[in-house]
C-alpha cells in the first residue's frame, strides 16, 4: 500500500518536523520504506511552509509527492498553496481553527492549535496532535510506531508533553472522523 | 537520515579527521554535522575558514600531514575554489569536496537542485588534467560514495568529487550503515624512493608531512624530487601526460554504475537526482523497450559502458543542466543522442521522460 502525505503550514508549526517524524515511523517502527521531501527556502518561516512523505511497501524510486492521498494542513494559505485541489479520495485533516476553507475530498477537522493551547497549555505542540490525529483517522501511519518517532525526535524534557499531544490527537482523530 | 548528514556520516566512517569549510546552502548540513560529531572523536578536527578559498587550502594542508580530509560546498563555493583545486591535483593530494549542487550561474537559486557543475568539475580549474566525480542518486549513495571517495582519493593521489545536488542532499531515507567500510590508504613511499617518482599505474607512493622524508611539494611544473622545473617541454608534457592518465588509464577500474535491460532501444543515461525518475520509468511503469545506465561514476567518463546495449536506438539524457553530460556521450557513440533538460531547480517528472522516449520514436 503506498500513501503520499502532504503536510503545510506557515513557518515555526513544525510542518518539516512532522514530515520527518511521520517518515521516521514508517521507515524504522512500521518497517516500510519512506523517503521525506521538502519545498526549502528563505520564505518558509513565517510564509507558507510544506513538506511531503512517501509511505510504500516497495523501494521508492521518484521521490517527490505529487498527488497525495492524504494532507495534514495547518494554515489557511498553506491550504491556497498547497491543498486547493485535491484528488476526489484523498482525505485532508485541518487545523479547524486556522483553516477557513473546505475541501472537496472528505476532511477532518482538528482544533489542534487551540487543543494545544487550552489542554496542554503549549501551543507549539499542535503538530504533535496533528500526528496524532493521523493515526486514528488514516491507516497511513500505526499508534506505536508514531509514538517511538516522537519520542527519537522531541527534545528531552518534553516527552510526556508531545505524549499527551499525541493522544490528545488521537482522540480528536476519532471525534472529528465521527461529526 | 538526510542526504548530508548521510555524507557526512559515510567520511567518518571512512576516517575522515578534518573538515575545513564555510557553510553555504544547500550544503551547509554537512557541515553543522561534522562540526557537532568532529569534536567528540579523538584526533578529529572541525574548522570553519574565513571563506572557501581558505578552506580548500586548509583541506589541502591538512592532506599533507596524513589526515583524510575534506570540505563541502555548493557552486558559489566551488568557484571560489577552483584555483586550489588545480593545485590539489598538480600536487597530488588526496582529498574529498562534496559538492552539493544548486541553480547556476552565480548565486542563482540557492534553495534549489541543479546539476550544473558537472562540466566545471573536470574542467574549472586552468590546464590540462583529470579528477575523479561520483554522484549519489539516494540517501544511501550519499553514505556509500563519500566513504568510497577517500578511497579512490588515496589509491589514486587526487582531489574527488562528491557531485550530488539539492534534491539527493535534502532528502531523507532509511539507510544501512555497515559495522565498518573498506579503507584503502595511500600506497607507501617506498625507502630511497623520489616522492613524485610514479609506479607502474603512474600514481607516485604517498608520505606525509613529519615522517622524516624531504618532500617539496610545488605547484611549479616540478621533477620526482618535487623541485620546481617549468622551463622543460619534456618535463611538463610527461608530469601533465600522467596526472591524466594515471585517472583516465584507470577508467574502467573506476568506473562505478548500475545498467538494467540492455535489450533495450531506448536507453536513458543518468546520474544524480534523476536517477530516482528514470528508475519510476523503467521499473516502475516498465515503459517497453527502455533500459539504463546509472553512472556512479561521471568522471572519467567510462565510454565502454555504452556499447553495452547492442540494440540500442537512442540515449537519452535528463540532467538538471542544459545537457552538459548529453554532449560528452555524443561523442563516443554513432546513434542520435537525446537531451532531456531541465533547469530551474525541479526534479524531472516521469511524464516528461514517457514524452522523450515518444518523440524519440519509442512507444509506437
Amino acid at each position: 500500500m503506498r500513501h503520499e502525505i502532504r503536510f503545510s503550514g506557515f513557518g515555526g508549526q513544525g510542518i518539516i518536523l512532522s514530515a520527518v517524524i511521520l517518515g521516521r515511523a514508517a521507515a524504522l517502527y512500521d518497517q516500510k520504506y519512506a523517503v521525506q521531501t521538502q519545498v526549502y527556502g528563505p520564505e518558509a518561516r513565517g510564509g507558507a511552509s510544506m513538506s511531503a512523505v512517501i509511505i510504500d511497501d516497495e523501494p521508492i524510486l521518484f521521490p517527490k509527492v505529487r498527488d497525495p492521498d492524504t494532507y495534514v494542513i495547518m494554515s489557511q494559505q498553506g491550504f491556497e498553496k498547497y491543498g486547493k485541489s485535491p484528488r476526489d479520495d484523498a482525505v485532508m485533516l485541518l487545523d479547524s481553527d486556522l483553516v477557513h476553507d473546505r475541501p472537496s475530498c472528505t476532511w477532518v477537522g482538528i482544533p489542534a492549535t487551540l487543543s494545544a493551547k487550552k489542554d496542554l497549555g503549549r501551543e507549539i505542540v499542535a503538530n504533535i496532535i496533528m500526528l496524532g490525529a493521523l493515526t486514528t483517522a488514516t491507516t497511513v501511519v500505526s499508534g506505536p510506531a508514531l509514538e517511538k518517532a516522537i519520542l527519537d525526535s522531541v527534545p528531552k524534557g518534553t516527552e510526556d508533553l508531545n505524549l499527551k499531544a499525541m493522544r490528545r490527537g488521537q482522540e480528536l482523530g476519532i471525534e472529528g472522523g465521527s461529526s | 537520515m538526510q542526504g548530508n548528514i548521510a555524507s557526512a556520516e559515510g567520511a567518518l566512517a571512512a576516517g575522515c579527521t578534518f573538515f575545513g569549510g564555510y557553510p553555504i546552502t544547500p550544503s551547509t548540513e554537512v557541515a553543522e554535522h561534522m562540526a557537532t560529531r568532529m569534536p567528540k572523536i579523538k584526533g578529529a578536527c572541525f574548522i570553519q575558514m574565513e571563506d572557501e578559498i581558505a578552506s580548500i587550502a586548509a583541506v589541502i594542508g591538512a592532506a599533507w600531514t596524513g589526515a583524510r580530509s575534506m570540505t563541502a560546498t555548493s557552486g558559489p563555493g566551488f568557484s571560489l575554489m577552483m584555483e586550489n583545486i588545480g593545485y590539489a591535483v598538480m600536487t597530488e593530494t588526496p582529498c574529498v569536496i562534496v559538492n552539493i549542487q544548486r541553480g547556476g550561474p552565480s548565486t542563482g537559486q540557492p534553495t534549489m537542485a541543479a546539476q550544473g557543475d558537472i562540466m566545471q568539475v573536470k574542467f574549472g580549474s586552468h590546464g590540462d588534467y583529470s579528477i575523479i566525480a561520483l554522484a549519489p542518486s539516494s540517501v544511501q549513495e550519499c553514505f556509500d560514495l563519500t566513504a568510497k571517495a577517500f578511497n579512490l582519493a588515496d589509491r589514486f593521489r587526487t582531489p574527488v568529487f562528491l557531485m550530488a545536488d539539492e534534491v539527493i542532499g535534502h532528502m531523507r531515507e532509511k539507510i544501512e550503515i555497515p559495522d565498518s567500510v573498506e579503507i584503502v590508504r595511500p600506497k607507501p613511499l617506498p625507502e630511497g624512493a623520489l616522492p613524485f617518482a610514479p609506479g607502474p599505474d603512474g600514481v607516485s607512493g604517498f608520505a606525509a608531512f613529519g615522517t622524516g622524508r624531504h618532500i617539496p611539494v610545488t605547484g611549479l611544473t616540478h621533477d620526482e624530487r618535487g623541485y620546481p622545473d617549468t622551463t622543460n617541454p619534456a618535463r611538463h608534457e610527461s608530469l601533465v601526460r600522467r596526472l591524466v592518465s594515471k585517472i583516465e588509464d584507470a577508467r574502467h577500474d573506476i568506473a562505478d554504475y548500475s545498467i538494467v535491460n540492455e535489450e533495450a532501444e531506448y536507453v536513458f543515461v543518468c546520474y544524480g537526482a534523476p536517477v530516482r525518475t528514470v528508475r519510476e520509468v523503467v521499473e516502475r511503469l516498465r515503459l517497453p523497450d527502455t533500459g539504463y545506465l546509472q553512472l556512479r561514476t561521471v568522471w572519467p567518463f567510462p565510454e565502454g559502458l555504452l556499447s553495452r546495449f547492442p540494440k540500442v536506438k537512442a540515449f537519452i539524457v535528463p540532467e538538471m543542466n542544459l545537457g552538459m553530460m548529453a554532449r560528452e556521450i555524443e561523442r563516443h557513440v554513432s546513434v542520435p543522442v537525446i537531451p532531456v533538460s531541465k533547469i530551474g531547480g525541479d526534479l524531472h517528472t516521469p511524464e516528461e521522460l514517457v514524452e522523450a522516449v515518444k518523440a524519440a520514436g519509442g512507444l509506437l
